[in-house]
């Protein structure tokens, strides 16, 4: 079982993939940890929100996704 | 939300049907803007807040302005130029509330919904990045 990481808009480029897997439970130091250098400097910006099953995070740092969660992370929009 | 090319004209008719005694309708359209070498633009959201947030911004303009329907219709996916993006259309007993409606939907779309945009262009896609006036356009609201 697995926490599901969903990249939206650029960071999909950047992560080569739309979509992974990691294993539960998942907090933000061990998510900046698997990211690599690149994306987790992105990730850190200021700029980007993480959402936990559709709920923004107010602290990023707070992020604990448990077994089955969705996972977030969005950059700035560029809609309409 | 829709993933095919759409015509705002055939739903505008029924909406505004669906409100006898209305005193006016206003509708914004928005295309794909040609020329700058813009070969396709594609839109692409998250599903599980893109819906919910356009929704809650619905219930904020029907809050805050004197409506008697508001319609929102967005595109998502691959669009060429001259394909409608989206669609606000707002009727009201009273004209401003409609324009002023409308108004503040699209600039809360543009600066806040959960959309990411992108062009592709002779070298290949190119991600499009928020602009400033975006932000201006928003703060006009607060």
């Amino acid at each position: 079982m697995s926490v599901k990481l969903v990249f939206l808009g650029k960071l999909a480029d950047i992560a080569g993939e739309a979509v992974r897997d990691m294993s539960a439970p998942l907090n933000w130091e061990r998510l900046l940890a698997h990211l690599g250098e690149d994306l987790a400097s992105e990730i850190a910006s200021d700029r980007v929100r993480i959402a936990l099953d559709g709920e923004l995070l107010a602290d990023k740092a707070q992020l604990v996704a448990q077994d089955g969660s969705e996972v977030a992370l969005l950059p700035p929009v560029s809609g309409g | 939300m829709l993933d095919a090319p759409f015509n705002p004209g055939a739903l505008v008719g029924p909406f505004t049907s669906a409100h006898p005694g209305l005193g006016g309708v206003c509708s914004f359209v928005g295309e794909v803007r040609g020329g700058d070498g813009v070969e396709a633009l594609e839109l692409l959201h998250y599903e599980p807040m893109t819906l919910p947030g356009i929704e809650q911004l619905a219930a904020q303009a029907a809050e805050r302005f004197d409506l008697m329907g508001l319609l929102m219709v967005h595109r998502t996916g691959v669009m060429q130029p001259g394909e409608p993006i989206v669609l606000v259309s707002a009727c009201a007993e009273h004209r401003r509330g409609a324009i002023d409606a409308v108004d503040f939907c699209m600039d809360h779309l543009k600066a806040e919904s959960w959309f990411w945009k992108r062009e592709k262009r002779m070298d290949g896609w190119h991600w499009i990045e928020p602009r400033d006036s975006d932000h201006a356009d928003l703060a006009r609201w607060a």
